[in-house]
């Protein structure tokens, strides 16, 4: 089928444009870009709305298997939809952990019901335990797109010198998560002012550069493709810096969260505030901001991590951490737009152009042969969020409640209209 | 008369007026506990229930009598012991006792904000009597009755607090009470004992005891929390008692009538010597305990003619 939209304002992340045009796909791929509308084709008036790349989420948790109750695929796969988000890369932090290809081959099978593209990571050593390195070379052949013990950190660190040694022999992408496993141990917050007047056990911002540190010494020694899978302090980034200017092969994302968010919200200890790693002072989310508009930091993310209500229902030191994200991804992301800090070509980059680059994926743009993943999206209409008109299972988001701005009107995948708001 | 709180959850929420309306009334309940008749009728008819999440002798003990003495039908629940042991989690503990419909809950928990979250979900008025190392209104309100009945003030003040302060939620509603009540205040500790971003709470730091205490009006001893501490944070008690354990040598740096306090239990040769702490001349820690009955009493009081003053309008509210 041949969709031509018109009076669209297409987002291009790759020239970096924001302007009136149209845009013609045909059989799942974009055919046009400024072309005359084919003969038989369908048009579709975008009426001065945004035209978009589909998002390419990387880390989003879905509870199969394990934890169906939480979310499902199908579940996910809605909430993404309803998001803009066209791929879903999935964290392998189940129970039990993804881990073997076998595992794999089950998730692989259940996220034929998800109605957006699925791509799988899978753990970087056995039970992400940190010790024994899984199969890499098979889980690859499965599937797997990337490695990581998602916020499990090892600090076996030879044993993951071994694990990126062998990662590297295979081309394979470690997605490491920055974090001084013992600094961090027991901590609900992020240690100064804040958690002293609430009482709260604190991490040092600084275990997040000692982390990254080593993560980045193991890339120098091993030449592995690496990937930091949340920078939220301002303090790693000259270590970020540093790494990409001597031309190793590294990558890092950010938590929306972190992008919009600070600890002060955390307030009387809302769990629904409680994250991984936690919420940050406010001249951190300055600074990631400012990271993502120059580039330094690569990727946006949900970091979605659906909880069900009696685990967050605790004291904040034993509730559960993170929270939804797929369907306030963007909304939550064009707050910064709104605020004047980034353009949407450039949070498009971050949202769907450099993570699809990263996986080494045809998508995140708008050009003639890339494939029809698309969100269509009115930047400006405002609503008050309600979370229980989320689509996830889960309900767990630290915006009910807010005034947000910005709806999906559409999304695509392939060229099929999977949402339409 | 001004206090309108609901519940008595920390310091932070009072006001420096609402902190003197609780001490003025606790004056009073010091004056009747004195007497041979020690009873008053201000709780008649209401229920009070202590659920000590964390064990506690002293603290459970001083509500159980204040609530007494003001003739509420009291009830401890050591909740360490029962429930939670069988899984079951803090709110459904909390559905459980509002459904008995008591009117004073009185709760500590090992959990910072787990009372505020158990306050959100009942109809009586909830009394934090310790949560984590967040707060512990009570004793604040008590060393501050028996600053200002010692000093005659509780205003403009240099008071050094010391010891474990990263573990301390005594020192937390201290910190708020005496700042919001205007004193100069001092935190001494090892570095490895002061919380981070203390910097920002308007006190002056000391790691040598001696500087810190120069001048000093009043010595707030902490117990050092072993309880609290996952290891390492002192090379050994014997050199923090050397460091920080408070003895009459360090004492006479503190102004010659400087009254020296601690909210028990005490560690004797680890944080004061033991001589010291039992000097009549300048230990008030007897008189501390004396104060947390009457404060007590004050608060539930207090909290009680609002509870009453709610109920009653939802009443007349109902009758329309």
């Amino acid at each position: 089928m041949t969709l031509h939209f018109t009076n669209a304002r297409l987002i291009n992340p790759e020239s970096g444009t924001d302007e009136i045009g149209s845009l013609t796909i045909d059989n799942g791929v974009i055919v046009a870009l400024d072309g005359d509308a084919p003969v038989g084709a369908s048009e579709v008036d975008c009426g001065g709305h945004c035209l978009a790349p589909g998002i390419v989420d990387i880390g989003v948790k879905i509870g199969e298997p394990g934890e169906r109750h939480k979310e499902s695929f199908r579940s996910a796969g809605l909430a993404a939809s309803a998001g803009g988000i066209t791929t879903m890369v999935v964290r392998p932090d189940t129970t039990p952990s993804i881990d073997t290809p076998e595992v794999l081959e089950f998730v692989t099978r259940r996220a034929a019901e998800a109605r957006v593209r699925i791509l799988h990571m899978a753990a970087l050593t056995k039970a992400r335990a940190g010790h024994e390195m899984t199969e890499i070379g098979f889980l690859l052949d499965a599937g797997a797109v990337a490695f990581t013990d998602v916020f499990k950190v090892s600090s076996d660190t030879k044993a993951l010198s071994r694990a990126f040694t062998y990662a590297r022999s295979l081309g394979a992408l470690v997605i490491g998560h920055p974090q001084e496993p013992g600094l961090s141990v027991g901590a609900a917050a992020t240690s100064g002012k804040f958690a002293s007047l609430r009482g709260l056990p604190g991490v040092s911002a600084m275990a997040e550069r000692i982390g990254l540190d080593r993560d980045l010494g193991l890339v120098e020694m091993t030449g592995a493709r690496y990937h930091a899978d949340q920078i939220t302090t301002a303090r790693s980034l000259p270590a970020l810096e540093r790494a990409k200017a001597n031309g190793f092969d590294v990558t890092a994302g950010v938590s929306i969260h972190h992008l919009t968010l600070n600890e002060i919200d955390v307030g009387d200890y809302r769990t629904f505030f409680k994250f991984t790693p936690p919420l940050r002072s406010e001249e951190d989310r300055i600074a990631m901001v400012q990271a993502v508009a120059e580039g330094l930091i690569d990727v946006i993310g949900s970091f979605h991590t659906p909880a069900d209500e009696e685990s967050k229902r605790l004291p904040f030191e034993e509730a559960a951490s993170g929270a939804v994200g797929l369907e306030t991804l963007l909304p939550a992301a064009l707050r910064l737009y709104h605020a004047g800090q980034l353009d949407l070509p450039t949070l498009f980059r971050a949202l769907a152009l450099n993570p699809a680059n990263r996986l080494g994926l045809p998508q995140g743009r708008l050009a003639v042969g890339a494939p029809a993943d698309l969100v269509l999206f009115d930047p400006y209409a405002p609503y008050l969020l309600d979370r229980f008109k989320l689509h996830s299972k889960s309900k767990n988001t630290p915006f009910d409640g807010c005034r947000m701005e910005g709806k999906v009107l559409a999304t695509y995948v392939a060229g099929q209209a999977v949402y339409q708001g | 008369m001004s206090f309108r709180a609901r519940h008595l959850l920390g310091i932070e929420q009072l006001s420096p007026q609402e902190i003197t309306t609780i001490l003025d009334l606790a004056d009073r309940y010091v004056d009747l506990n004195r007497r041979t008749v020690k009873s008053s009728d201000a709780l008649a008819g209401l229920t009070q229930i202590n659920m000590f999440f964390e064990n506690s002798t002293r603290t459970q003990a001083s509500f159980e009598l204040a609530g007494k003495r003001l003739g509420a039908d009291v009830m401890n629940m050591s909740v360490a012991a029962s429930s939670v042991k069988k899984g079951e989690t803090l709110i459904d503990t909390a559905m459980t006792l509002n459904a008995m419909h008591p009117d004073l809950l009185v709760v500590r928990h090992g959990a910072s904000g787990a009372v505020n979250l158990l306050a959100s979900k009942v109809n009586c008025a909830v009394l934090n009597a310790g949560d984590g190392r967040h707060e512990h209104p009570t004793q604040a309100l008590l060393d501050a009755l028996t600053i200002r009945r010692a000093k005659g003030r509780i205003q403009r003040l240099t008071i050094a607090i010391c010891g474990d302060i990263a573990h301390s939620r005594v020192a937390r509603s201290n910190l708020i009470l005496l700042g919001k009540m205007e004193n100069r205040l001092r935190l001494i500790a090892p570095p490895t004992l002061m919380p981070s971003g203390v910097e920002h709470f308007g006190c002056e730091l000391y790691d040598d005891m001696r500087k810190g205490l120069e001048g000093a009006d009043v010595v707030m001893m902490l117990r050092l929390q072993k309880e609290r501490m996952d290891g390492g944070f002192i090379p050994s008690e014997r050199e923090y008692y050397h460091r920080y354990g408070l003895d009459a040598e360090k004492l006479s740096f503190a102004k010659p009538d400087a009254i020296v306090m601690h909210p028990g239990p005490m560690n004797r040769g680890v944080e004061i010597d033991g001589e010291l702490a039992d000097d009549i001349n300048r230990s008030v820690i007897q008189d501390q305990v004396e104060m947390g009955v009457a404060v007590r009493m004050a608060c539930m009081d207090l909290l009680a003619r609002n509870l009453r003053a709610e109920r009653g309008r939802a009443a007349v509210g109902t009758m329309v």
